[in-house]
């Protein structure tokens, strides 16, 4: 392989250290001696209040040095600002509420981690529950419970925008077609978790922190400000590797402050390894989103308008820099199309979930979902083939560069030629073929579209159309997207590049050697590039970081740039040192030589040197050493115009996608029979890297698609806590691709290249989806389509006469999820002994087992400490229990709860005793909610676990009675009445 | 996510460990290959005092043909089972269950008889041990015993085992050479737990058919030979009475309909192979 | 019998990559903490503790297995191979290795360790494993980065320059 380098699939150097097992990844660098360890006491419920924390035994277990309460995070740090100014405050712990289910609420800082871990569980805390909110449209009713007591209600921010004349194109279209639907909540989940490593130095009131943390470094100021210091008291590390991140590691900000107070409180640098539990329930998400989209269409099929209404879950904070991933897109809310009429409605509300936050595709899946079947339903109503649609409406090429209704300027691409590229070389007409020959057989086939336009390179202003024109004049302007790369000389002459990309195992390392290698006409492996970044010596800006695909377009720019400088300094040392004009000065093989004449040469080196050993003897203007930083924005990314307009990204690529599915008729199983996937994302750097960022986001995609989803119960626990329960596709699931590549250089990034990473993550979930659509002819409006859900789609419904046998009655409607179970068993004893022994404390007392403690606490309310379990589970619950509503010997109510390191339950069950020939039938009924750890990663199991408990409470229910009754003495004491009652409200799976 | 602290003993023997396990009583469990029950310590989810680590017990390392039967001691691997020469001949049924037990990495670590001491209710191997009406070798200081597949598993994640004993072996009957079996598994990704799993054996007399993954512990029915609509009626009144229940990966409706569909299909496969 | 108290460390010692080793681990010290933290083997990675994602797998005597579902105390006199020892003699990539860099089988590399050592020990056992097979293989394991191909593409490489040399040979 020789220069030009850029273009070229260059094997990467990251590899050559990483296939070693030599990579420096956060948890693998050194600690400082002294270093303590930190573990997180995490909120088992979705929404209460907390009444009390008690450390005091827990600050006395082996190897405890501190525990760090709301309190210290209330006198050390102030809660994190974001762009939309309400009364709902969130700082780094939970101060008087939790709000979601994982939220911290304290830390144990100890000689090790499996310490610390110990002492959680020695942490008492007493909440006190409140209705929890799950659905965001509950969430946003007017009359639903405030998460933020301070504001006006759960919608915490909403803007209507308005482009054109969207009424007047809804007046006259002669088709309008609507979707509602609804994009679940999902993560990239990158393999390594989160790693902060914090020391205060007291003296100088410095934070020195290494965190995996990959930008934006706006945040860099919130997390200072949060810890109440300037910017450069907060010296903020990054490591030379991190183990994947795709949006997922902005959200660790909240931990650096966390754990900037908790070095200071506790006076030793603490270091803190999420795990994957924590990760999971607690580190962020995408949102998920409700949108009700309306497109106006003429008879041709032209799309004339489109009218967005949507409803963003951000979860129980807006945590910056949310809310923007509803306004990340707003420039190109008309996709590919050609649309100028354009109304939105945007509204952002919380709910009891985790904080949202940055996410390969931000803002796209969300948009593209609707959009995209939007276009297959309006094929389906016009009766034109979805292709066709499609193409009928693309952005013409000659628009280019064309600015959307919302403001975005598209800067580049033939989406016509592309889309038919890919029809063309992704073989569509064989794929039809083999559509028709599948369905002529009966089988279930389909063929899915997506267009897409693919924003990169974030205007750093996008996120004040948030606000209104007046409130942006007050506030001041923000754009542009600074970048900022160095690159230098040392006194040996070779070349060094740091920019502030923070890169997350793309390559950047490389594609920066490949830029440099041909500017400076040197042998990338020549050169190094460092990957780390320290805040305090490292150039940067608030955009840098890795994050809005900024890598491709605006890093490589800058570098580029700074290269180039150094260059132009260079000719003229060369130019004294060849003898020759400094128009003639070539580069080129390690060296600079004479045009025309190849053999006066130097080494690059030698002039490179001599900028420093010799800085009297070279041209005054080529200066001493040699080392440029650059700084670049684009002069296009400006702030929102009156009128509400932004060019939200620099660039904006193109793709068009292509999928065949097959879905088994018995199990639903979606196999995906081929897929297509075009993109021009202007010129390609590095082709090799460019297709494995496209393979891995499409691999993230189809995992949304069809397998991931953060589950919550209606009650906000949380259950999909282990990689059993949240499914990333594995190599089995994950087919080939066909990539096709289109390259329009953009005309405003110094390399032509565009952002090219995310582009999978918005269009191959819709595009599955519309595939399937097509296969089972249904209409798909949520996500992941999972087989049970496909089922469910398809199947005809299951006849009443079906049931042979009889089961449950369903819930009354409006009390949520919770376990529920009834039954009735026969006792050989009268109401009256049967109530005897319910009621009779000391008969009950004495056969407790695992009873730690038992207090009456009087009017049939007990208290006690039991251990309960199920085969190898178990765990200490401190349970209480009232018996209520007495109607001897007739009926009774209990109600109770139990709470312990494996979570907390609640329940309620009503007893009816009715007297028979036989002797006396017990009736009962129970409901039982169940959240925290036993839910989060035995969420497969814990209802049918739960529902063996309270089975076999009411067996030995019986069996107690009897004995009681019939004067038999005890038989089993693992058996206890009192045991079994506590386990009803006590169940762990 | 770090385990609580234990004490770990390592006996030499079956004995040295039925001396640790009645010393110990509840407090301890026994640990083999450890890739169910280390999740579950690292998760806090059981907090043994005592941990008795019986792998490397080399009376326990046997696969043997006893009466009959396969006998497969505590500490023999998944992977091992599944690369014993004989295996496909003499159980052909565990032989194309195996491979779907966790993964090629866990199963060379986790025990046949460890998957059948936890108890999981969509494991396969329990459902191949109900399936095969297989036994389980039970020791403690008071004896030995010898557990049906029906009395072994009592229901979810709890066996017939008593604290102070450990499972020493499990055994599944050599298949008659007429006999035709079938697996079926549904899951969601490949390796994962299934959805619903089932097994099939033609029989003397019809079919056997073993469902996992539904009920709390594998539902086993002898079918006579079946035709047509007796079939269906038969596989829907099951799958009624499997009583499932709803969870983040599958509906009741969709076990159902599971049960029904894949269930007629094996059956009709099986018996067609033997008739 | 052997009986190691709770509270206290324990001589742990075993061959890591040829080499003896040995350290002092508490009986519930997991086995990826003691190579990462104990011995400085940090190119086992840990992603899960509960036995899924792969990360930290190595070959414990020759089988591909999860550290994080392991104890330290329990490697005692086994015999680990980790990707800190996968290089050939040289101390160079191997050929699965170099497969994977050319291939761009990893991105930020993460799971890479792991999924190394699954392969090998594949490579070596089954040399004519095909691509379902391989697939199954690398199901125990998650990455998040690359969608799989090249790793596929590349175990598929090896195994057909292994044999042609191996044919080459005869
Ligand atoms: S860390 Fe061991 S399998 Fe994930
Ligand atoms: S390369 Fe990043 S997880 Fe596999």
């Amino acid at each position: 392989m020789e220069a030009p380098w850029l273009g070229k699939s260059l094997e990467r150097v990251e590899d050559l250290s990483l296939l070693r097992g030599q990579g420096q990844f956060a948890d693998d660098l050194a600690t400082p001696p002294g270093t303590c360890h930190a573990a997180f006491l995490r909120s088992p419920l979705a929404h209460a209040k907390i009444r009390s924390v008690n450390i005091h035994q827990a600050l006395s277990m082996a190897g405890v040095v501190a525990v760090i309460t709301g309190a210290d995070i209330l006198a050390h740090s102030k809660p994190f600002i974001t762009g939309v100014k309400v009364e709902a405050p969130h700082y780094a712990l939970a101060t008087d509420r939790v709000r979601y289910v994982g939220e911290p609420v304290a830390i144990v800082i100890a000689a090790n981690r499996y310490l610390a871990e110990d002492a959680l569980d020695a942490i008492e805390v007493e909440y006190a529950a409140l209705e929890a909110l799950v659905d965001p449209a509950e969430a946003a009713a007017d009359t639903a419970t405030k998460l933020h007591p301070s504001t006006d209600g759960n919608v915490l921010h909403e803007r209507s925008f308005r482009y054109g004349n969207p009424e007047d194109a809804f007046t006259k279209a002669a088709h309008v077609v609507e979707t509602s639907v609804h994009y679940p909540r999902n993560s990239c989940t990158p393999m390594e978790c989160y790693v902060v490593v914090a020391r205060h130095n007291a003296g100088e009131d410095l934070f020195e922190v290494t965190a995996n943390f990959q930008g934006p470094y706006t945040l860099h100021t919130i997390m200072a400000r949060s810890l109440k210091v300037p910017g450069n008291r907060l010296r903020l590390k990054t490591p030379p590797d991190s183990g994947g991140s795709f949006g997922v590691k902005q959200g660790i900000f909240p931990y650096v402050v966390a754990l900037g107070v908790a070095a200071r409180v506790a006076g030793c640098p603490v270091k803190w390894v999420e795990d994957r539990l924590e990760h999971l329930s607690a580190a962020t998400s995408a949102t998920n989103r409700l949108t009700t989209l309306k497109g106006a269409f003429d008879e041709n099929g032209r799309l004339l308008a489109l009218d967005y209404d949507q409803l963003e879950d951000c979860g129980a904070y807006l945590r910056a820099p949310e809310p923007a991933t509803i306004y990340r897109m707003h420039g190109n809310m008309t996709g590919a199309y050609d649309i100028q009429d354009l109304a939105i409605r945007n509204r952002v509300v919380v709910t009891n979930k985790t904080p949202t936050g940055l996410m390969r595709g931000f803002g796209g899946p969300q948009i593209y979902f609707p959009l995209e079947r939007l276009m297959d339903l309006a094929a389906k109503k016009l009766a034109i083939d979805p292709l066709e649609l499609r193409r009928r409406n693309l952005v013409p090429t000659e628009a280019m560069p064309y600015t959307t209704a919302s403001g975005a300027l598209l800067d580049s691409g033939d989406y016509t030629r592309s889309l038919d590229r890919a029809v063309e070389e992704g073989g569509l007409s064989e794929l039809i073929a083999r559509r028709d020959a599948a369905r002529t057989q009966g089988r279930l086939y389909g063929i899915g579209y997506a267009a897409v336009v693919e924003p990169s390179i974030s205007n750093m202003g996008y996120i004040t159309t948030l606000l209104t024109p007046e409130q942006r004049e007050k506030a001041g302007p923000k754009n542009g997207a600074l970048a900022t790369a160095t690159v230098s000389f040392d006194p040996s002459g070779s070349i060094t590049v740091n920019t502030s990309s923070v890169p997350q195992g793309q390559g950047h390392r490389t594609v920066l050697s490949q830029v440099v290698a041909d500017a400076l006409g040197v042998h990338p492996s020549t050169i190094v590039v460092s990957s780390d970044h320290d805040t305090n010596k490292d150039p940067w800006s608030i955009a840098s970081g890795n994050y809005a695909s900024r890598f491709a377009g605006a890093v490589t720019g800058a570098a580029h740039k700074a290269a180039m400088k150094l260059r132009e300094r260079l000719t003229r040392i060369a130019a004294a040192d060849l003898n020759i004009p400094v128009e003639e000065v070539e580069f080129g093989g390690g060296k600079v030589y004479a045009r025309g004449n190849p053999d006066n040469a130097l080494p690059i080196a030698r002039p490179a040197a001599k900028a420093h050993w010799s800085p009297l003897s070279v041209p005054d203007e080529a200066g001493v050493g040699l080392r440029e930083t650059a700084i670049w924005t684009m002069p296009e990314l400006t702030e929102p115009d009156e009128a509400d307009r932004i060019n939200s990204s620099g660039s904006y690529g193109f793709i068009f996608d292509i999928c065949g599915v097959e879905i088994d008729p018995d199990t639903f199983a979606v196999r995906i029979d081929k897929y297509v996937t075009m993109h021009d994302a202007g010129r390609l750097l590095n082709p090799m890297l460019a297709d494995g960022q496209i393979r891995g986001g499409f691999s993230n995609a189809l995992g949304a698609a069809l397998y991931e989803e953060l589950a919550y119960a209606a009650d906000g626990s949380f259950l999909s806590g282990t990689f059993v329960d949240y499914l990333p596709p594995t190599a089995v699931e994950v087919p080939d691709l066909v990539i096709l590549h289109d390259q329009s250089p953009s005309p405003f990034t110094p390399l032509g290249s565009k952002g090219l990473g995310e582009g999978n993550c918005m269009s191959t979930p819709v595009c599955i989806a519309n595939a399937v659509a097509d296969a089972v002819d249904r209409d798909i409006t949520t996500l992941p389509l999972t087989r049970s859900r496909l089922a469910g789609l398809v199947m005809a419904t299951e006849a009443e006469d079906a049931r042979s046998v009889p089961v449950a009655p369903a819930p009354p409607p409006g009390e949520g999820h919770a376990l529920r179970g009834e039954g009735s068993t026969m006792v050989p004893a009268s109401p009256a002994d049967v109530w005897a022994v319910i009621l009779d404390e000391e008969k009950l007392a004495s056969v407790i087992p695992g009873c730690h403690e038992l207090q009456n606490l009087g009017d049939n309310a007990y208290r006690a400490d039991v251990t309960l379990g199920i085969g190898p589970v178990k765990g200490r619950f401190r349970a209480e229990v009232v018996l209520l509503d007495l109607d001897e010997p007739r009926s009774l109510r209990l109600v109770g709860g139990a709470s312990g390191p494996l979570g907390i339950s609640q329940g309620e069950g009503h007893v009816t005793l009715v007297e028979t020939p036989e002797g006396t039938r017990v009736d009962y009924h129970y409901a039982v909610r169940i959240s925290g750890k036993v839910a989060a990663v035995g969420s497969r199991l814990i209802d049918g676990a739960a529902r063996t408990l309270i089975n076999s409470f009411f067996k030995h229910l019986v069996s107690q009675t009897t004995n009681q009754a019939t004067g038999q003495t005890e038989t089993a004491p693992a058996q206890g009445l009192f045991a079994r009652i506590l386990a009803f409200f006590g169940i762990t799976s | 996510m770090k385990p609580a602290a234990f004490d770990y003993v390592r006996p030499d023997s079956v004995d040295e460990a039925l001396e640790v396990l009645a010393a110990s009583g509840d407090e301890a469990r026994v640990l083999a290959g450890g890739q169910s029950l280390t999740a579950m310590l690292n998760m806090r989810l059981a907090n043994p005092s005592v941990l008795i680590d019986i792998a490397r017990i080399q009376d326990l390392k046997n696969i043997s043909l006893v009466d009959g039967m396969i006998e497969v001691g505590a500490a023999v691997t998944q992977a091992a089972l599944l690369a014993w020469p004989d295996l496909v001949k003499h159980q052909p049924l565990l032989a194309q269950i195996l491979p779907n037990v966790g993964h090629y990495q866990t199963r060379q670590r986790g025990t046949v008889c460890g998957s059948l001491a936890h108890a999981e209710p969509s494991a396969e191997l329990p459902l191949a041990l109900a399936t095969l009406q297989g036994e389980v070798v039970v020791q403690g200081k008071r004896g030995r015993r010898v557990l049906s597949a029906a009395d072994f598993q009592t229901g979810m994640m709890t066996t017939d085992v008593a604290a102070d004993e450990m499972i020493t072996a499990c055994r599944f009957p050599v298949a008659d050479a007429q006999s035709r079996s079938l697996f079926h598994e549904v899951s969601q990704r490949h390796g994962d737990f299934a959805l619903v799993a089932l097994a099939a054996v033609s029989t003397a007399q019809g079919v056997r058919l073993g469902v996992g993954g539904v009920a709390e512990i594998p539902r086993i029915v002898d079918l006579p030979l079946l035709q047509g609509e007796a079939v269906e009626a038969t596989l829907n009144d099951l799958a009624w009475e499997l009583d499932g229940v709803d969870d983040p990966h599958a509906s009741a409706r969709y076990r159902r309909e599971l049960v029904r569909r894949i269930g007629k299909k094996i059956i009709n496969e099986v018996s067609h192979a033997t008739s | 019998m052997q009986r190691l108290d709770a509270g206290l460390r324990h001589r742990v010692r075993f061959l890591l990559n040829g080499r003896a080793v040995e350290g002092d681990a508490e009986p519930r010290m997991l086995a990826s903490d003691f190579l990462r933290q104990v011995l400085g083997a940090t190119g086992t990675h840990v992603g899960c503790e509960h036995g899924v994602c792969g990360a930290c797998t190595i070959r414990i005597d020759g089988k591909a297995q999860r550290t994080c579902l392991t104890f330290a105390v329990q490697l005692d006199d086994c015999r680990l191979e980790t990707i800190e020892g996968l290089t050939d003699d040289k101390g160079d990539l191997n050929d699965l290795q170099t497969a994977f860099r050319r291939l761009h089988a990893l991105q930020c590399g993460f799971c890479t360790p792991g999924i190394l050592m699954s392969l090998d020990q594949l490579l070596e056992e089954e040399p004519e494993a095909d691509e379902v097979r391989i697939r199954d293989v690398l199901s125990g394991h998650i990455c998040r980065c690359t969608g799989y191909q090249g790793m596929v593409d590349a175990t598929l490489e090896v195994m057909a320059a292994r044999r042609n040399a191996a044919g080459g040979e005869e």
